[in-house]
């Protein structure tokens, strides 16, 4: 086997009292790529921060190529040859492509000689790679996945022969996340080692060489891509065998609960991003829009769940409509029987500062249940928040916890156990399980499926195409604002993913 | 990654990290003390002794407090609703006319007890509606609030000074101030508490508006953490989506926050008013509304914090002023630098020693910070 890129040896380190990463030993052989897969807070995000630089290990040493290496900040990483694409861009979106591959890598006080030396540079860079990208284009004017690529010809342009991408496809197209891929795997031909950190089984199944395994701050498990399969890397992420696909019966659709009708939002700047939208809900159905992420979909839940302002259009629940110029209060609908789970539940669907027992009633604060004339019926809401978290499985259970200190699992059931449990007609749900892990995924599409055969209409927003094709009874999908296609559940994902890239619209307007 | 530190039990969050700060306050205070050539030891004795040696020392240091219980309650209302009301001074210093047209109205007719109640609600209501028109214009206009705040507390000052030289000054007086009130608006004096413990005082002007302050502390207390109204306030001041989300309008809760931060500012004025002076001159809060902003900081927002450092500030006024008269290289000016550094430590640079001391924490007891109970067992 090829010579290692990179030695880990008996890495460990603490925040406080949490051991992140306890005695991690992980070598990555040169030239080929490696996944390193994980739940949420397992520890893969804080042993690659130690690789680049970022954190310090506790005590272990770091090899690369084979020479101990002393990594203290990413310069020493950028030094050593190891490079990093985020999950979120570093990237200036009002600088050109070119201005942001030299940020930081200028070698002169004027820009001009940087400049020029860059732009042959990715010249040849760009042809040696396939990276295609236009050296003078604007950021912020380029889709996503050229985007990434411009984080990828940054590392490059550092002389970067270790490349770790942190969740790389979370914000891509299928099509997009395959054409990254076969970047991928031209920079191993060329003889580049890739470290690929994600939670997508598929993915580590469909590119890597090896894979490695972490759970808990320990790695439990390196195995060679081809001598594995999805559930046992499954497996060993969560601890015990969970189902990846939840099974469910055929739906009985009743009454139309939501009808929307030629709805068109805008957003603060005038732009478009709901394009004369028509659907309905019937009782008993999960309806799920599938599209990549800002194509949306966000825009249409704020607007059905009376939060935002839409310029056209209706939507009626149980044949009255909501109000859409932007002051309907959230609170009638409610009590109308419309339940939102919000995309955001960071910043919208909870307040990370509040005990769990105060985001527990977030919305229904006003309800008689929980008041005592002015005052916040106490002894109530800690009643009804240990009745949720017993119902809910929230661990810990202890509603007095400060809910940013829950994981991103028990947060999300949190604010499903209020929604859910106000017994709406009609429960809206934005993105169920972003950043839950395995195990929390599972229960709430459990959850969300009982909902539906209680009889009420489920409509699911998500940008995650398994989920979709597992919960939904209808699936429509969503691009550039438009609903351009609706498939059963039986729809491959071939073909919803050359809908989520336009692709059948632009042929159909040929 | 997201939770680097672990939590502190709470006696040393709320109890530990103050008084290192204090102390890290004072010891740079001490090198500034050094610095004009004076012993910082006895200079420390001086300010501890001016404030609380003797009685006297105690009932102005309770008196000073006082002002800045009610300046603090007020900060830290409008910042539960993540509003930040720089216009405390102003709010307060208008209410003096709230109070004036009370006292002179009735202080020949009632007895102070029924003033009081009367100026109390004159004082708050005027405190109210100097802050409803930022208010109004934050929620309607979207005008920044730290901006029209600042700006009113200039047209507050203005106002005052027109009406004190003017329609409020009695014929024939050269002072810029109204006439001295009746017995019927002044208040009594508390020194006889001090007293029942033994101390002794010639003359201070500690008095009932102690007590009220106390109770508002309180009534904050409940409105923050146990109504619906405090609920709405805090979902608000955390994150204004949330509050969308929940259905919590904008516009009310932020007039509402700021109305009740304006009517505890306005209540500031009856201490030095009716309290002490027996009437309204002119820059009579002094710096007392900006002083409530290091208050409610320092006091972590709640009440019983802001009583805590109202009675710091309050001993740094009183013991302050005892030893610029005792040390005549410690100027007054020296005595805002050491205030200053408190708020810097206290205030400002809170969370400076903040991670060493739960990393101590961490290496002594890992249970104490509870972070394995918050992951739960896994699955």
């Amino acid at each position: 086997m090829a010579q290692a890129a990179i030695e880990l040896i008996g890495i460990n380190k603490s925040f406080g009292a949490v051991r992140a990463n306890r005695d991690i030993n992980l070598d990555i052989a040169r030239g080929t790529i490696h996944g390193i897969v994980g739940e949420n807070g397992a520890g893969k995000s804080t042993l690659m921060s130690i690789l680049y630089g970022f954190y310090q290990a506790d005590s272990g040493e770091i090899r690369v190529g084979g020479q101990p290496a002393s990594i203290k900040t990413p310069n020493d990483a950028i030094a050593l040859g190891i490079g990093m694409v985020h999950q979120h861009f570093m990237l200036v979106d009002n600088f050109t492509v070119l201005e942001n591959i030299i940020l930081g890598a200028e070698n002169d006080a004027l820009l001009k000689s940087s400049i020029a030396k860059a732009r042959s540079e990715l010249d040849r860079l760009e042809r040696e790679y396939g990276l295609e990208v236009d050296p003078d284009a604007i950021i912020e004017e380029l889709p996503v996945g050229l985007q990434q690529r411009v984080e990828i010809l940054k590392a490059l342009y550092r002389g970067a022969e270790i490349l770790i991408l942190d969740e790389p496809t979370g914000v891509l197209t299928p099509a997009e996340a395959d054409h990254l891929f076969r970047i991928l795997k031209q920079l191993k031909e060329q003889g580049k080692t890739v470290v690929l950190i994600t939670h997508k089984l598929r993915e580590i199944m469909a590119i890597t060489d090896t894979v490695s395994v972490m759970r808990q701050g320990t790695m439990v498990a390196t195995r060679e891509t081809r001598q594995t399969t999805v559930e046992e890397l499954a497996e060993l992420m969560v601890g015990r065998r969970v189902l990846l696909r939840v099974e469910k019966g055929e739906a009985e659709a009743g009454a139309v609960k939501l009808a929307v009708k030629n709805l068109t939002v805008r957003d603060s700047r005038g732009v478009t991003m709901v394009d004369d939208v028509s659907f309905d809900v019937r009782a008993g159905e999960i309806v799920g829009i599938a599209g990549v992420a800002g194509n949306g979909q966000s825009e249409l839940l704020e607007a059905i769940s009376g939060i935002r302002h839409a310029v056209s259009g209706s939507v009626m629940l149980d044949g009255k409509p909501i109000d859409l110029t932007g002051k309907a209060d959230p609170g009638e609908l409610r009590d109308r029987g419309l339940a939102h789970v919000p995309e955001d539940r960071h910043h919208v669907g909870l307040v990370l500062a509040f005990e769990e027992n105060e985001n527990s009633i977030l919305g229904y604060h006003g309800d008689p249940r929980y008041l005592k004339g002015p005052f916040l019926n106490v002894d109530a809401i800690m009643a009804d928040a240990k009745d949720k978290i017993e119902k809910y499985d929230i661990r810990p259970g202890n509603p007095r916890l400060k809910t940013a200190n829950f994981s991103g699992g028990n947060q999300q059931k949190i604010v499903l156990a209020r929604e859910m449990e106000q017994d709406p007609g009609v429960l809206i749900v934005g993105q169920p399980t972003r950043g839950v892990d395995v195990g929390a995924i599972e229960f709430i599409h459990k959850r969300l499926i009982a909902m539906r055969d209680q009889g009420k209409a489920v409509l699911v927003v998500s940008v995650e195409l398994d989920e979709i094709r597992s919960l939904s009874d209808r699936i429509l999908v969503m691009f550039a604002g438009r609903i351009v296609g609706e498939r059963g559940p039986e729809a491959t994902e071939g073909e919803l993913g050359l809908l989520m890239a336009g692709v059948e619209r632009q042929e159909a307007a040929q | 990654m997201s939770t680097p530190y672990a939590k502190l039990p709470a006696w040393a969050d709320y109890g530990l990290i103050p008084l290192i700060n204090l102390s890290v306050a004072f010891i740079v205070a001490g090198f500034v003390v050094l610095l004009v050539g004076e012993n910082p030891f006895r200079a420390a004795i001086i300010l501890v002794e001016g404030a609380f040696g003797k009685g006297t020392g105690i009932a102005f240091t309770l008196f000073y407090a006082t002002t800045f219980i009610f300046t603090g309650l007020s900060v830290a209302v409008a910042a539960h609703c993540g509003l930040f009301n720089i216009g405390t001074e102003g709010q307060a210093y208008i209410a003096g006319l709230g109070i004036a047209i009370a006292c002179l109205s009735f202080d020949s007719v009632f007895p102070w007890w029924l003033t009081f109640p009367l100026a109390i609600v004159a004082s708050a209501l005027v405190g109210a509606l100097w802050a409803l028109i930022p208010a109004y214009l934050q929620a309607k206009r979207g005008s920044h609030i730290v901006i029209t705040t600042i700006m009113f507390n200039f047209i507050a000052a203005s106002i005052m000074v027109f009406l004190l030289v003017g329609p409020l000054k009695p014929v024939g007086s050269q002072a810029p101030q109204t006439r001295n009130f009746f017995a019927g608006a002044e208040l009594p004096k508390l020194n006889w508490i001090i007293e029942l413990f033994g101390a002794k005082i010639r003359s201070a002007p500690l008095n009932v508006t102690f007590l009220l302050a106390l109770v508002m502390a309180f009534l904050v207390w409940l409105l923050i953490w146990r109504t619906k109204l405090g609920y709405e306030m805090r979902t608000y001041g955390h994150s204004p989506k949330a509050a969308r989300y929940a259905g919590i309008s904008e516009t009310r809760i932020i007039i509402t926050a700021m109305m009740t931060s304006g009517a505890l500012a306005g209540m500031m004025a009856l201490n030095p008013v009716m309290g002490d002076q027996h009437n309204v001159a002119i820059d009579f809060v002094s710096g007392a509304g900006f002083v409530g902003i290091a208050v409610a900081l320092m006091g972590r927002l709640h009440p019983v914090g802001i009583v805590l450092a109202a009675i710091l500030f309050g001993m740094l006024y009183q013991g302050g002023a005892e030893l610029a008269f005792e040390m005549p290289a410690i100027s007054r000016d020296m005595i805002v630098i050491i205030q200053g550094l408190v708020i810097l430590f206290a205030g400002a640079l809170e969370h400076m020693f903040r991670p060493y001391i739960q990393a101590l924490f961490a290496s002594f007891s890992p249970r104490s910070v509870g972070m394995e109970a918050v992951k739960g067992k896994g699955a």
